[in-house]
């Protein structure tokens, strides 16, 4: 058994939690980025994450293969990103009150079929060992790294160079920034929109996989608690940048480890203020990167316009 | 004149009837069950099968390896027993005025003669306010703050001394500790959870008094990735026995068995979620106390006129908790020991809050003559961590 780290707990907390809370964050907001910048909003990925959560954990304990709830989570996500980019729009349809009566639709969906999965034990994805053996167990603990982390990281560049350099991503922008050129352009503006919905869906889907196989690995009803709506904030907090998004997601992933780390060090007072760190940080970063003199940069121009 | 606001007549009407209609359908749509007939005026007098409508509010899902749970299968339990009971129930109601509806809709829509709103923040405002408004209804409260004089005489209060087990627990986890650090994940500061936290950590001082509990609390009772990075951040403190008091203490338990250090349970029997780390565990048992209630309903006794008491309490003699079977990873020298101070609670001889106990700041909190026996009220208002606990109860 390992002495005490001491103080080191504290850094070692916080990278792991970057890495470990940072997961399901990093999907939704990629998601999220993904269907913004086609210049409609998805507040149902709350209800998507949840959704995901219980199909990945339910997938997985029926069928024996984490890898086989991954997917399912994934389609599942994608089947509610096709309700949601069917109904938001439509003549006259407000895609935020949508997201809001998606948010209540995903979670519902999720507590009614994920009863009987509250209390099995489903089989775990398998994490990769990048520490050697000769280190001290909470390290190697600290770096059991999942394979979800690494393909988020490794979806951030490539979503950005999908933005920047490839056609369709030229198609997305358009859509998002003046749907009228890309009309002009022949390209359909509820397909464009359609698809980047059902793809932010899919991936915020996997984001819930993450929660359910993966850390903290249960499935529970308050699994997300949250975690959704604030990965939507986060893709304003990133300026609908890919690469943003990956340094936010793992901002508040580390932030939530923060709290109990802490604690557990021997700082015993303001432990609801630590719990409270990633917000008060939004509010700080947005507070000092705002300006009077222009709009946000990077807000893709149609985005929540009616049309 | 309608035409004022820019909207016509015809649309106020149509409004009006959409929200009457939705009314109506979201009122009935609430009654989750068939609302008994019989609800006569004089409550809970009556014959030998009269039907007899009990209502449970539970916080969180029924079948969450924890709090909850527990007393769902207590309910069940009653209800299986006495085929006269009829059981509402409602799951996941947040401790809000959410409570307070889902409550009045059993009494109303239900008829529900007796309520158990088992969640601790259920009960101030929301049972003390009701209970003033439905003066003919019974409320049973696990663990409510019931005052002589001040509260509604149609309220109860009912709790197991479960920090009895707890006790044992802590005797378990300090034997079989190699570090002598033990971590305890705990939601909020409040009595009951720093009872087991106390009592835990002096089980443990009894047999090796140089051992430390590490508390760190989450700041609510479901709060599945902070109760994991806890878990975490006590393991890589060198902690190797944790315990919780959380509403779920699944995620505690599984991440202590990645980590590969010992667990001890709490709510329910969780040897199945860490087989190699699970010691043992303190674990409720509602059915005695639900069954024995509905019984003394049935039979005519009432709150209010003092035929069922205001205070129910048991501890491990009483049949209201029990200590979970020994794991594998417990030495059978150890068993004996937890053993032999479970006899002495069992013939009712045993008395943990005794003197001299400190707190953790040095300050007397248990005089040297002092023997504070479960039933005293003044450890329902525990606001103290005793010495050996490293932690604060400052928010």
């Amino acid at each position: 058994m390992a002495e005490g780290l001491g103080w080191w707990g504290v850094p070692l907390a916080i990278v792991a939690g970057t890495m470990r809370g940072g997961t399901p964050f990093l999907f939704v907001s990629l998601g999220e980025c993904l269907t913004e910048k086609s210049g409609k909003i998805n507040l149902g990925l709350e209800g998507t994450l949840l959704t995901g959560a219980m199909t990945a954990y339910g997938t997985s304990y029926l069928t024996g293969s984490p890898w086989l709830g991954i997917l399912a989570a994934g389609l599942a996500g994608l089947v509610l990103g096709s309700i949601h980019g069917w109904l938001s729009q439509q003549y006259r349809v407000n895609d935020v009150a949508v997201g809001i009566a998606m948010i209540i639709f995903g979670s519902g969906i999720a507590f009614f079929f994920g009863k009987p999965f509250i209390q099995p034990s489903a089989p775990q994805l398998p994490t990769l060992n990048l520490a050697g053996s000769a280190v001290s167990p909470a390290v190697e603990a600290a770096l059991q790294i999942s394979p979800l982390f690494l393909l988020g990281i490794a979806l951030a560049p490539l979503m950005t160079w999908f933005f920047k350099s490839t056609r369709w991503g030229l198609y997305v922008r358009a859509v998002g920034d003046s749907p009228d050129a890309a009309r002009a352009m022949g390209v359909s503006i509820f397909k464009v929109r359609m698809l980047s919905i059902m793809a932010g869906s899919f991936l915020a889907g996997i984001g819930g996989a993450a929660l359910s196989l993966y850390y903290p690995g249960v499935w529970t009803e308050r699994i997300s608690s949250g975690q959704g709506l604030m990965a939507v904030a986060l893709v304003i907090f990133a300026r609908w940048n890919p690469i943003m998004c990956l340094w936010a997601s793992l901002l508040f992933g580390g932030a939530q480890a923060l709290g109990p780390a802490l604690q557990s060090v021997g700082i015993k007072q303001g432990y609801y203020l630590f719990n409270a760190a990633p917000y008060v940080l939004t509010l700080l970063i947005m507070i000092l990167t705002c300006s009077p003199k222009r709009t946000l940069a990077g807000v893709p121009g149609a985005l929540g316009i009616d049309n | 004149m309608s035409q004022l606001f820019g909207v016509s007549r015809r649309q106020i009407i149509r409004g009006l009837l959409a929200t009457g209609a939705f009314g109506l359908t979201a009122k009935l749509g609430t009654g989750c069950t068939a609302s008994s007939t019989g609800s006569s005026a004089e409550s809970g007098s009556g014959g030998k099968d009269e039907p007899m409508t009990i209502g449970f509010i539970y916080v969180g899902p029924k079948d969450d390896y924890g709090y909850n749970q527990a007393h769902a299968e207590g309910a069940a339990a009653m209800a299986k027993k006495f085929s006269w009971v009829k059981l509402v129930e409602e799951a996941n109601v947040p401790e809000t005025t959410a409570v307070a509806e889902s409550m009045r809709s059993m009494i109303d829509i239900d008829g529900a003669k007796a309520l158990f709103p088992t969640s601790f923040g259920y009960y101030d405002p929301h049972i003390l306010e009701l209970a003033v408004d439905y003066p003919d209804v019974q409320f049973f409260h696990a663990g409510g703050l019931y005052k002589e004089g001040s509260t509604p005489k149609n309220i109860g209060s009912y709790y197991g001394y479960i920090d009895e087990a707890q006790y044992i627990a802590g005797i378990v986890a300090g034997l079989t500790s190699k570090t002598g650090k033990l971590g305890f994940v705990a939601a909020k500061p409040i009595p009951q959870v720093l009872r087991n936290v106390n009592s835990f950590t002096l089980g443990a001082r009894s047999v090796k008094p140089s051992v430390t509990t590490q508390v760190v609390f989450t700041g609510n009772w479901a709060e599945p990735i902070k109760e994991a990075e806890a878990t975490n951040s006590m393991a890589d403190q060198g902690i190797d026995v944790v315990t919780c008091h959380v509403d779920s203490p699944k995620v505690v338990m599984e991440t202590a068995e990645k980590r590969g250090i010992f667990s001890s349970g709490y709510h329910a029997n969780q040897l199945a979620l860490a087989p190699k780390g699970y010691l043992t565990g303190a674990e409720w048992d509602w059915s005695n106390i639900y069954s024995q209630l509905a019984e003394e309903m049935h039979s005519g006794k009432k709150l209010m006129d003092g035929g069922i008491s205001h205070i129910l309490r048991g501890g491990l003699k009483e049949g209201f908790c029990k200590v979970s079977d020994y794991g594998v990873a417990v030495s059978s020298d150890t068993k004996q020991k937890a053993d032999a101070v479970k006899a002495q609670f069992m013939d009712g001889s045993m008395v943990i809050y005794k003197g001299e106990i400190k707190d953790n700041k040095g300050n007397v909190v248990v005089a040297a003559s002092e023997s504070l026996k479960q039933q005293d009220p003044k450890l329902e208002q525990m606001n103290y961590l005793v010495e050996g606990v490293v932690g604060s109860i400052g928010s």
